[in-house]
């Protein structure tokens, strides 16, 4: 399967989600008024890996700031993880948060209480 | 003559106002409103926390306008912006004010105000299950919007929602809403 690599801009973030790895990166800010047509591409990709994933997926979420908007698309891709969890796969997420990030912090674990995935909410220095 | 849109929000605005804008609130002026008040903030050392929490609120509230403005009246002075918006920033002390405001038609307001009124009458944490709950449960409307920007604007501000709607004419009416940010919360 071929990766899924987009360069970030001001209002979407860096995806590197690469197949033969398990790896799914999800970096920067997301911001746009239309995120439906930026996140689509990337729960179809997810729809095909499902077909065939690693025995161990690891997904990393950096995220500095995302819009409600947003918020709901990236509940689609973890709810495709959460399938891929559910057919005896390993799936976990890692959510970073920069250190006094409580909003971060709190919307990470919004997530973690909806989705059945394992997720680790990691503190980084600024 | 029809109430005086320009005049009231400006008087509400105060007059010092660090970013001041009426018109047109397309994807283009919104990058450039983000920018130019994280610019402000970060060469004012702002605290993190709170310019993270302004950025935040700033962008629900500029994308509600983008996403739900009616169109301005037909006797409006301003018929070129498609989504007529006004928008001022407010540096307080020990905080930040957001004012928008924006054309709805009056058979409208109905709706708006009794989400304003349930979010202002529920507790943090209340907020913190009603946003999950339309998170998980709503999808993103044809407008594009998600249903969940007043609910994040006051569950990230711990702040209850000021608001007005006042009569412009028989069809129209002026949505004024007033967003505080305070350091400390």
């Amino acid at each position: 399967m071929e990766p899924i690599v987009i360069d970030g801009t001001p209002k979407t973030p860096t995806i590197k989600f690469d197949a033969l790895q398990g790896i799914f990166e999800i970096k920067g800010r997301s911001i746009p008024e239309n995120s439906v047509e930026f996140y689509k591409p990337l729960v179809d990709w997810l729809e095909n890996y499902k077909d065939s994933p690693l025995a161990k997926t690891v997904v990393n979420v950096r995220l500095e700031y995302f819009n409600t908007s947003s918020s709901k698309c990236i509940l689609d891709v973890f709810k495709k993880l959460e399938a891929i969890h559910k057919a005896k796969n390993d799936v976990e997420v890692n959510w970073f948060y920069e250190e006094d990030d409580e909003d971060m912090l709190e919307a990470g674990e919004d997530y973690e209480s909806i989705i059945r995935v394992p997720f680790k909410m990691i503190e980084i220095a600024e | 003559m029809s109430f005086d849109v320009e005049n009231y929000f400006s008087e509400l605005a105060g007059g010092n106002s660090i970013l001041y804008y009426r018109g047109n609130i397309d994807s283009d002026l919104i990058n450039k409103v983000l920018d130019a008040v994280e610019e402000k903030m970060v060469k004012g050392k702002e605290q993190s926390k709170l310019r993270k929490r302004v950025y935040n609120v700033l962008v629900e509230s500029l994308q509600n306008l983008y996403h739900h403005v009616d169109k301005a009246p037909e006797d409006f002075d301003d018929q070129t912006s498609e989504k007529f918006g006004m928008v001022a920033i407010n540096k307080i002390e020990r905080g930040y004010k957001i004012l928008t405001g924006n054309f709805i038609l009056s058979e409208n307001i109905g709706k708006l105000e009794e989400k304003i009124k349930r979010i202002n009458r529920s507790s943090h944490e209340e907020i913190t299950e009603l946003y999950k709950f339309i998170l998980n449960h709503q999808r993103i409307s044809p407008k594009g919007g998600g249903g969940l920007g007043l609910v994040d604007i006051a569950r990230k501000t711990g702040n209850k929602l000021e608001y007005s709607f006042k009569k412009y004419n028989d069809e129209f009416s002026f949505f004024y809403l007033n967003i505080l940010i305070s350091e400390n919360n």
